[in-house]
């Protein structure tokens, strides 16, 4: 089983090493979505089979393409291939300075927590009863995302629909 | 409700296949072989399924049409799948120079295997389920959300810009329809109260006054869930009215122009897959599984009650191409995102009212059919015309 954990976590690390150095920013993206799968797989190795497949569908299936549309639609030549331009001292020290940030949160995010020893036998979560912790327990929560993304959704609309109406005789 | 009579020999094949293989395979890999077994079993059945639908559509449409059909290559046309199999893969296979060669390649790939995959957690029989899984719903429309991707790859690695807009309109369209898809699933999986496919078709089993089956399509939800899957289906597979992504009269083939050989017919492969692995899920979730229509054709085994219904299926795919005209695709989106969306929404509010009423009888139960049926039907009136208000009914007039 330690074989396959680092066969996954290989596949997950390589593939985000490969995203981050890649210069076009397509393969970028399909990268990062193979090391959602690889973040997926490691759930499945883990027993969480819901999580996995919710993992699938929420980031490779969804998010993955908001990122390619995103990337497509600002780009002057969607067809040509899109080039990040060459590494420069500004864009060297916003990278590590915003990579420390990030660091910095998750260290004290880590060492904040409190570890307790794992129990001899691993838990056993039935999606049964994942529903029934998320439609009790953390009722509140799921409620409190659902109006997020709703809002979200809205101003996603309204910020789209607000375009002025265009002339057609002015039209290129 | 589950007969007690002893199951027939046909119906314990699988079971007794299984343990001819335990007894002849060493016990640590018996996992690996049962597990190959099963994946020949999958790539040999459906592959021969999707040569011999292949012949069937182009016969059943042609009949449509009011022609033959093929009918030259072996007897009734029936060498014909495997004709155009040799002259698919004797094919040259063009690959644009300023393609991205590795994308390219994999696009097709990528399609078939997902679509493969789905096929896993399909319960063909009482004693035949490839994998058993807590969260078969969820594995089958994780691998179906994961084919848009294969679909951008191909159109942007093709270097062609019409290909790059068309697998956009694609991609447009089945990220419209896998809402309603999804939507239209929930309700089963809140009154199966399971996520597990075998679980859903228990749940569907026995016979109401000895004749009229359990399934889920004979309920006011069920019905109306089964018509949005259904339609949903259509789109997410390609399938005419919403064959927009590939439109071979108008769009040359939109995100496969640069295909050519045997990968052109790998992505038509992956459409049949994707369309026979719906059709699958349509039948379990609404019409029963494998289970039988009445208590005395249970000598019949499940295995082919499934395929039987799976069957009747594809073939209302393949006669809806054959009637109805194509979309636009502002219409497609329209109709995905103000019809079915509102609808699928109503209907989980209707399966939640069904749910609580169960305990009803009598009077009651009588009330609570006929409402049930007042919250599938008005909204669907409602949002029907104020959807076609001002568009239909059209009057046609033509030159005297």
């Amino acid at each position: 089983m330690t074989v396959v954990l680092a066969i996954i976590a290989l596949v997950l690390l390589g593939s985000a090493a490969a995203a981050m150095l890649s210069r076009n920013l397509v393969h970028s993206a399909l990268l990062l979505a193979v090391s959602w799968l690889g973040t997926a797989a490691f759930y499945l190795w883990a027993g969480a089979d819901f999580a996995a497949f919710a993992q699938v569908i929420v980031y490779v299936g969804a998010v993955s393409m908001v990122v390619l549309f995103a990337v497509l639609l600002t780009r002057q030549n969607p067809v040509g291939d899109v080039q990040v331009e060459p590494a420069s001292r500004v864009r060297l020290t916003a990278a590590l300075s915003v990579g420390a940030c990030v660091a910095a949160v998750l260290f004290a995010a880590v060492v904040s927590s409190d570890f307790r020893p794992a129990p001899a036998q691993a838990p056993t979560a039935t999606v049964k009863q994942i529903g029934l912790e998320l439609m009790g327990p953390y009722g509140a929560a799921l409620l409190i995302v659902g109006v997020l993304l709703t809002v979200a959704l809205l101003g996603a609309i309204v910020l789209a629909a607000s375009e002025p109406k265009r002339n057609p005789e002015d039209a290129p | 409700m589950i007969s007690a009579a002893p199951e027939s020999f046909l119906e314990r094949l699988p079971l007794l296949a299984g343990d001819l293989i335990a007894r002849v395979v060493p016990a640590p890999l018996l996992w690996f072989v049962t597990s190959l077994i099963a994946i020949v079993a999958i790539l040999a059945i459906f592959g021969l399924l999707f040569a011999f639908l292949t012949l069937a559509e182009r016969k059943i449409l042609g009949r449509i049409q009011n022609r033959p059909g093929p009918n030259r290559t072996g007897y009734f046309g029936l060498l014909q799948p495997f004709a155009d199999g040799i002259k698919m893969l004797i094919k040259e296979d063009i690959v644009p120079r300023d393609a991205d060669q590795v994308l390219h390649y994999l696009a097709p790939v990528v399609l078939v295997s997902l679509a493969l995959m789905t096929f896993a957690v399909l319960p063909f029989g009482r004693h035949l389920v490839p994998v058993e899984l807590d969260t078969a719903v969820l594995y089958f429309f994780a691998a179906g959300a994961a084919t848009e991707l294969a679909v951008f790859m191909a159109g942007w690695a093709s270097h062609n810009k019409y290909s790059l807009l068309a697998a956009m309109r694609a991609l447009a369209q089945l990220i419209s329809y896998e809402l309603p898809l999804l939507l239209s699933v929930v309700p089963v999986v809140m009154l199966a109260g399971t996520l597990s496919t075998t679980g859903i078709v228990a749940a569907q089993g026995g016979w109401k006054f000895g004749f009229i089956p359990h399934w889920y399509v004979f309920t006011p939800w069920g019905f109306a869930g089964f018509l949005i899957f259904f339609t949903a289906a259509l789109a997410e597979s390609n399938r005419s009215p919403f064959d927009l992504p590939e439109a071979e009269s108008e769009l040359i083939a939109g995100h496969l122009t640069e295909y050519s050989g045997f990968k052109y017919a790998l992505f038509f492969m992956a459409e049949y897959f994707g369309m026979t692995a719906l059709c699958g899920m349509g039948v379990t979730l609404f019409l029963g599984g494998w289970q039988a229509p009445c208590a005395f054709l249970e000598v019949i085994p499940s295995y082919l009650w499934f395929f039987a219904k799976l069957l009747t299926l594809l073939v209302l795919f393949m006669w809806i191409r054959g009637t109805l005209p194509r979309l636009r695709i502002d219409q497609l989106t329209r109709f995905a995102w103000k019809f079915l969306v509102p609808l699928a929404l109503i209907n989980l509010g209707t399966v939640a009212f069904w749910h609580l009423t169960v305990g009803w009888g009598g009077a009651l139960q009588l009330a609570r059919w006929a409402l049930a049926l007042v919250f599938v039907i008005v909204p669907f009136v409602l949002i029907g015309r104020r959807l076609s208000a001002g568009v239909a009914p059209r009057t046609y007039r033509y030159a005297p």
